[in-house]
């Protein structure tokens, strides 16, 4: 919304600057984006008076002027051919800048003769294309004044973002009123006194809504104004206009759009010669299309609100006017219209159609019910005073819609609820100021809303337009009261989990990435996503369509533009969201990284080696261990997603159920798909797949019993066939003495050379830990000897010749 | 006759010469051998004794102990030198070019909105916020109805909703399927899953189909909100105070509190932070970058969130009555808190993973912030 100061002050009596206005309307929350201030380019200007012109001793087209600047009277060289004694224009002193041609005035010699600044013309003022002769201002203006005023740009443009509910301040005079509550001046009188209609209008206004629809549009006054001319509008008109960035047209379209834009108004003039019969307003009709105003055409639906003659829609109702029947240069009489339009049916009308009018803006937020016979009145004395003719008597179909209601308001409230300690005198003249109606009922107020403030709903609403209009700055800050002493953690344990993830992740040399939870369909069906309920209807872009089934390939992507700037090798995680379907249930938080590339950056102390699954297992298997997911309480499976190589993958759980994480490398053919090079590995733990701490626990741990005997270490040579999983035999060995072996570990494993085909030789390691005695060697001889069986009867390996 | 312990005296000198001369261990084994050995010149005189009388042979063998003695302590001394000496040339023949980078590991760091979220976690736990979660894939029941923004509501088309397909059971009867674009619909779940008292904090990602500098179809908030029987804007405003100048660790950093709109908030404000803007960056609070005080000279506003007191029609909503209970809430971007503080200047750029920026702008892994290690490290 944007008005001007001289604008603001045809309704507002106030002596307070610029400044102290913008900063008052920001405060009561109309927020000033801008304050324009045209005159500050002309700034450095001033009125001069040409007092001498002669001709230039060394060029004829150019004269030597001696211009009185109100302080002195200086030579200045001017080239211009209206240059001439008597001639009051626009002088711009050496320093001064030219905003028109960009130039820093300096003071020199043109051709020998010295120059102290220029007259300026209207292009070289940046006021408009014409260079003919410099500009002559009319009139008297005082000498030395400033430019700006005599040029009439000395009006500040103020730009506001008015929000959704003050529909009452799409137009100057509801800004103006909530600064005069704000103490900022005086709301001046509004002049709407009926023009007496001289015949009765040839037109008739009839409302056609069948019973559910009569709230489309329940009110319509017209006045039909006969023997008009449509020529400009005056100088006044087509500033305010100009100030505010809408294009004058014409009297009659500019009236309808000044009162737009002074009173939340819009209106709409039609030329009446174009009509045939009555006006109607009722819904449009199947297949009915209109040529609008603004050189489109529209197909109409039933939903939609149409003003319409005899014959066929002449505009949508309270969107825009159609082609046919707008006032043009030749209209001579018109007929105006002054309605009321449902908000929300307004509103889907204009989505529906992609229409963003001024007056659907307004119409939306809701336009002051009170003011349609107002409305018609004002615009019928403007069109009088600008275009002459005379006016119909007014004819008027339906009633305003209902809008006075009482609200029961303790104004204690504005104490409870805004922290804010105010005398109830106060209350009640601030309400008053913005034109409430307050009767005193015992303790409590009975408040009655004016009729542009639909928004106003209850005793909230009234404490915020006290509390506004007094100051939220006046309110004391208080702190918030401790609910308890105890330390009481902020996170969740999944929450603390998820921090401590990330932390872990990026201490174990990885980058955390945050990408988006989106993707395109084709990579989320690699990952086992892509299904149509988590298609988004309207993407902003086609790549950027499908919820993430996984957070991996959005991962891989970003290697994959890494890769693409010189990027040898990358190590990147991330924890967040992925989804599984639509569902609340359906979204879970997993923690996932990828490693691609060398392992490490080249370096002089080792040959790069390419990542490979177990850099993976021992990224999945470090955050675990760090969730508290001891290794040796998992177990690893070889049945990683499809995703994964199918050879070179595995999941991590408790159980073939349970699982806990997924790792490996990434499977050729997708990264084939999403056309990044290889190698690179992955995993993913599914955090929310964790268990819990146990309940009831307590802090204590468990007593520490420490042996004093020293552990022992044998070590096995097993050959096994290829496809046994080495941590079978570890877990083997484990169970062979439950109480004595503490540890197994594959240290070394071969197939080739000295082997059969088919096999492969497993060595473990296994520490014995006595805690009553040393053993013997039979002792340890016997245990040996269960390992050996044990191993054997659960793999079928069999110890090394 | 000579004194008799003379040729010892003379034996002594010859071999401490010989002792000193010797260059490595070989040259003094054989002089140990030659001295000290089974035939060595000392054992020989040793043998000797046994012809002499036992008044002659007591002066005598005394003297040859000593002797045998001093010459073993040389011999041993001078075997422990030339040993140094060895070790230092073989040590010094071990040295390796220090200067040669380490091997090589993998530093890993920590996003900027990861780092901004366990800030504002660390600040706002401290004021006993706890966090609260919900689903990013909402229903607009939740995301806007419930929130008092009904289906006509211009407010709902400031917000460029993503929709996915179909529609879902919802407290408010069938309800389109939504991303949604604030955090704001958690309050909701909150308010319908418990009782007051309510103080939560939900961070999390949020969705809007705009996208250019200052847009990104994905981007973070952070929601606050405190339900309970006399909570008021004098509390609304400690709150933000507190956090506003917590968060950008200046001492009275200017907060202003100005009127809004918001359909969930009734009173309803946003706050702006004082900041100062000089050939062309933007500080915040007077613009020294070191001055934890800010001065009072800023000369601009920069608008930092949204908040008032939770609507009675939101409450009702969630079955909570507006009679009784009142309180606040608030809500923030993520991204643009940390933009300010942290001076990145391309929205975009959080999500593009591009590895620089992630190194650049990215922190410490145990960079964990909190109030006593301090929020910024």
């Amino acid at each position: 919304m944007k008005l001007t100061l001289a604008w603001l002050k045809e309704h507002l009596e106030t002596s307070a600057s610029i400044d102290d206005l913008a900063q008052a309307l920001t405060r009561i929350g109309l927020e000033v984006e801008d304050v324009h201030d045209p005159a500050l380019a002309f700034k450095d200007f001033v009125v001069a008076r040409v007092v001498t012109a002669a001709p230039h001793p060394n060029a004829d087209r150019l004269k030597v002027c001696m211009v009185d600047t109100g302080r002195e009277t200086i030579q200045v060289v001017c080239g211009a051919a209206n240059a001439r004694a008597g001639l009051i224009g626009v002088f711009a002193p050496a320093g001064s800048f030219v905003p028109g041609t960009a130039v820093q005035l300096k003071k020199t010699a043109i051709r020998g003769v010295e120059s102290n600044g220029m007259l300026l013309s209207e292009r070289e003022l940046g006021l408009s294309e014409a260079h003919e002769g410099i500009v002559e201002l009319a009139g008297a203006p005082t000498l030395g004044a400033p430019a700006a005023q005599a040029l009439g740009r000395a009006d500040p443009v103020i730009e506001i973002a008015i929000t959704p509910n003050r529909g009452d301040c799409l137009g100057v005079r509801g800004i103006a009123r909530d600064l005069a509550a704000a103490g900022l001046g005086r709301l001046k009188p509004l002049a709407s006194k009926p023009v007496p209609g001289a015949y009765p209008s040839p037109i008739g206004v009839e409302l056609e809504f069948p019973e559910a629809a009569r709230a489309a549009c329940p009110y319509f006054v017209g006045r039909h104004v006969r023997g008009l001319k449509n020529g400009e509008s005056p100088d006044w008109l087509k500033k305010c206009l100009d100030a505010i960035g809408l294009r004058p047209i014409s009297a009659l379209v500019d009236i309808t759009n000044f009162i737009t834009c002074d009173l939340a108004r819009p209106l709409h003039v039609f030329d009446s010669g174009q009509i045939s019969g009555s006006i109607r307003a009722r819904l449009a009709r199947a297949g009915e299309t209109l040529a609008a105003l603004n050189g489109k055409t529209y197909a109409l639906d039933g939903e939609m609100t149409v003003i319409a003659d005899d014959r066929a829609a002449l505009g949508l109702g309270g969107v825009i006017g159609g082609e046919s029947s707008g006032a043009t240069a030749a209209t001579t009489e018109v007929f105006v219209e002054s309605a009321w339009f449902d908000p929300a049916r307004t509103a889907a009308t204009g989505r529906k159609l992609g229409i963003l009018s001024d007056a659907r803006y307004r119409f939306e937020r809701g336009v002051d019910p009170a003011l349609v016979k107002d409305g018609i009145e004002i615009a019928t004395r403007l069109i009088l005073d600008l275009c002459g003719g005379e006016p119909s008597e007014i004819v008027v179909a339906g009633a305003a819609p209902a809008w006075r209601r009482t609200i029961v308001f303790r104004p204690e409230r504005v104490r409870t609820l805004a922290g804010l300690d105010l005398a109830p005198a106060e209350i009640e003249r601030i309400l008053a100021a913005l034109g409430f109606q307050v009767a005193r009922e015992g303790h409590t107020l009975a408040v009655m809303p004016p009729s542009w403030r639909p928004d106003i709903a209850g005793e909230a609403c009234l404490v915020e337009e006290v509390a506004r209009i007094h100051g939220y700055d006046k309110i004391p800050a208080v702190p918030l009261p401790r609910a308890s002493y105890l330390p009481r953690p902020a996170l969740n344990e999944e929450q603390r989990r998820r921090g401590v993830a990330r932390r872990a992740l990026a201490g174990r040399g990885l980058v955390e990435a945050v990408t988006f939870s989106f993707l395109p369909a084709a990579q989320a069906a690699l990952f086992g996503g892509g299904q149509d309920s988590l298609r988004l209807v309207n993407p902003i872009s086609a790549d950027l369509d499908s919820m993430r089934p996984s957070l991996l390939p959005n991962l891989i992507a970003a290697w994959a533009r890494n890769a693409a700037r010189g990027v040898a090798d990358a190590a990147l995680f991330e924890v967040g969201p992925q989804y599984a379907g639509a569902a609340p249930e359906d979204q879970s938080h997993t923690a996932a990284g990828i490693r691609a590339g060398a392992v490490a950056e080249r370096s002089w102390a080792a040959p790069p080696r390419p990542v490979d699954a177990f850099d993976a297992k021992a990224d999945a298997l470090g955050l675990l261990a760090l969730l508290e997911i001891p290794a040796e309480r998992l177990q690893t499976f070889p049945a990683a997603p499809a995703w994964y190589h199918p050879g070179r993958s595995g999941v991590l759980g408790f159980g073939p159920k349970a699982t806990l994480a997924a790792f490996g490398e990434i499977d050729p053919r997708v990264l084939k798909a999403l056309d990044v090079k290889g190698p690179v590995v992955g995993f993913e733990v599914f955090l929310d797949a964790i268990p819990g701490p146990k309940e009831g626990r307590g802090s204590a741990r468990s007593l520490l019993k420490l042996s004093p005997f020293q552990p022992l270490s044998r070590d096995f040579a097993f050959v096994a066939d290829a496809g046994v999983a080495a941590e079978s035999l570890v877990r083997a060995a484990l169970a062979a003495d439950k109480k004595l072996i503490v540890e197994a570990f594959v240290f070394d494993v071969f197939s080739g050379t000295g082997l059969p085909a088919g096999k492969k030789s497993v060595a473990i390691g296994v520490v014995l830990q006595p805690t009553e005695r040393t053993l013997t060697d039979a002792e340890i001889a016997e245990v040996e000897g269960r390992i050996v069986a044990a191993v054997g009867r659960a793999t079928g390996a069999t110890l090394r010749a | 006759m000579p004194t008799p312990a003379a040729d010892l005296e003379k034996l002594k000198a010859d071999l401490a010469a010989e002792i000193a001369t010797a260059g490595d261990a070989d040259a003094i084994e054989k002089i140990r051998v030659a001295a000290l050995g089974r035939k060595g010149t000392v054992t020989e005189l040793m043998k000797t004794l046994g012809a002499l009388s036992p008044d002659e042979r007591r002066g005598r063998g005394a003297a040859l102990n000593a002797l045998k003695d001093e010459v073993a302590a040389a011999i041993e001394a001078r075997a422990a030198a030339i040993g140094g000496a060895a070790l230092d040339r073989k040590l010094a023949s071990e040295s390796v070019d220090v200067t040669l980078p380490a091997r090589p590991e993998r530093a890993g760091c920590i996003h900027p909105v990861s780092q901004t979220i366990d800030e504002v976690v660390a600040i706002l736990g401290d004021i006993g916020f706890t966090l609260a979660e919900g689903p990013d894939i909402e229903d607009d029941w939740y995301n806007f109805t419930a929130l008092n923004i009904p289906p006509d509501h211009p407010a709902r088309q400031e917000h460029d909703t993503f929709y996915l397909p179909g529609e879902r059971s919802s407290p408010g009867g069938p309800a389109r399927v939504v991303l949604r674009t604030h955090t704001s619909p958690v309050q909701i779940r909150a308010m319908m899953r418990a009782k007051p008292p309510f103080r939560i904090i939900v961070p999390g990602r949020t969705y809007r189909c705009d996208s250019d500098m200052t847009h990104s179809p994905m981007f973070h908030q952070v929601e606050g909100l405190v339900i309970d029987e006399a909570t008021h804007m004098g509390h609304l405003k400690s709150c933000l105070i507190e956090f506003c100048r917590a968060y950008f660790g200046i001492e009275n950093l200017p907060v202003r509190f100005r009127a809004s709109y918001f359909p969930f908030t009734e009173p309803s404000a946003e706050v702006d932070i004082g900041c100062t803007r000089a050939d062309g960056t933007l500080r915040i609070g007077s613009g020294d970058g070191r001055a934890r005080v800010a001065r009072d000279a800023h000369d601009d506003w920069l608008e930092i969130l949204g908040c008032g007191m939770v609507n009675p029609k939101v409450l009702a909503n969630c079955g909570i009555d507006p009679a009784r209970y009142q309180g606040f809430a608030f809500g923030m971007g993520i991204e643009r808190i940390a933009m300010l503080k942290y001076g990145i200047p391309d929205l975009r750029t959080f999500y593009e993973s591009d590895l620089r920026w992630l190194r650049h702008y990215g922190f410490a892994a145990l960079a964990q912030p909190s109030l006593t290690g301090g929020l910024a490290p």
